[in-house]
């Protein structure tokens, strides 16, 4: 029943949505980003935990820690809708987002969530700044 | 919800490997951008309450300066919310620092409906996503255009 005219309207969208792939991290673990997991490991024990350094698809220098991207599967957010998971990790992590990270894509998930879709999503890219949209 | 929308939306936020342009014409969206009168917390409030979608933004829905923010203005297109009030946040550091105070949230986009804060990015995304949000704009007389375009499908 899925038409596949709809979808085809669908991803074109998306394809003009996204003008170009996001960059992946550099592979190495900054201060920032081992914190960032030390606090969320202490805060939410959770059973998934990937977390992404972006920095290197936006306009920031090389080997910067100011995006990232969190997926967090815990049974904690048990009974939390979606405002009240992210709250708990902005506030898990206020230190860090009141200084160097600029930008946290957040997934917050159960357990049998993560199993009905455990996909880490793809950030979009970054408009600002002129280094990469020159 | 059905199966068709959440998949259709599925398969749109599966940020695509494109290139071309941004997309965006000109929409009825009031870019509300200055005029905010800074980041005073009635002011936010009276603000946020002022129209049923409410949206602040690095840039404008025209011409989004965060890869985020555009997110935001293509979801709402995609369910063919136009007549919203768009902040640049970029425009006034007050309002850029006051409406973070406000909401209690560190970073920007942030969606408003009915005066009520929904979240940012991830959340409105989700809520595409889980069919939640074409349920949040009826509740605001709002017909997303999606239920339109799949009666139009089924129809045929």
């Amino acid at each position: 029943m899925l038409s596949g005219q709809l979808v085809r309207r669908l991803v074109s969208m998306a394809t003009r949505v996204c003008l170009s792939p996001g960059s992946a991290g550099s592979g190495t673990v900054g201060p920032v980003e081992a914190t960032i997991r030390a606090k969320l490991e202490q805060a939410l024990s959770p059973e998934v935990l990937e977390l992404r350094n972006e920095s290197s698809g936006h306009a920031v220098p090389p080997g910067s820690e100011t995006h990232f991207r969190v997926a967090v599967v815990s049974s904690r957010f048990e009974g939390m809708n979606l405002l009240q998971r992210h709250r708990l990790i902005h506030e898990t992590l206020s230190e860090e987002l009141a200084g160097p990270v600029h930008a946290l894509a957040i997934q917050a998930r159960t357990p049998t969530q993560w199993k009905e879709n455990s996909q880490m999503d793809t950030s979009p890219p970054c408009l600002g700044g002129n280094k990469k949209t020159r | 919800m059905s199966g068709t929308l959440r998949r259709a939306a599925a398969a749109l936020l599966r940020w695509g490997r494109g290139s071309g342009g941004v997309g965006l014409q000109g929409t009825g969206v009031r870019a509300a951008g200055s005029g905010a009168g800074g980041g005073q917390a009635e002011q936010l409030d009276a603000l946020v309450k002022k129209d049923k979608v409410v949206v602040f933004l690095k840039g404008t829905p025209e011409q989004p300066q965060c890869g985020f923010s555009n997110a935001v203005v293509q979801i709402l297109r995609l369910h063919g919310v136009r007549d919203y009030a768009a902040y640049n946040v970029l425009d006034d550091p007050d309002l850029r620092q006051g409406i973070k105070d406000y909401s209690n949230w560190p970073t920007i986009p942030q969606v408003y409906l009915n005066g009520e804060f929904v979240g940012g990015c991830d959340i409105l995304l989700q809520m595409h996503q889980n069919g939640d949000l074409v349920e949040e704009l009826k509740k605001l007389g709002i017909r997303s255009a999606l239920l339109d375009e799949k009666q139009d499908q089924d129809s045929k």
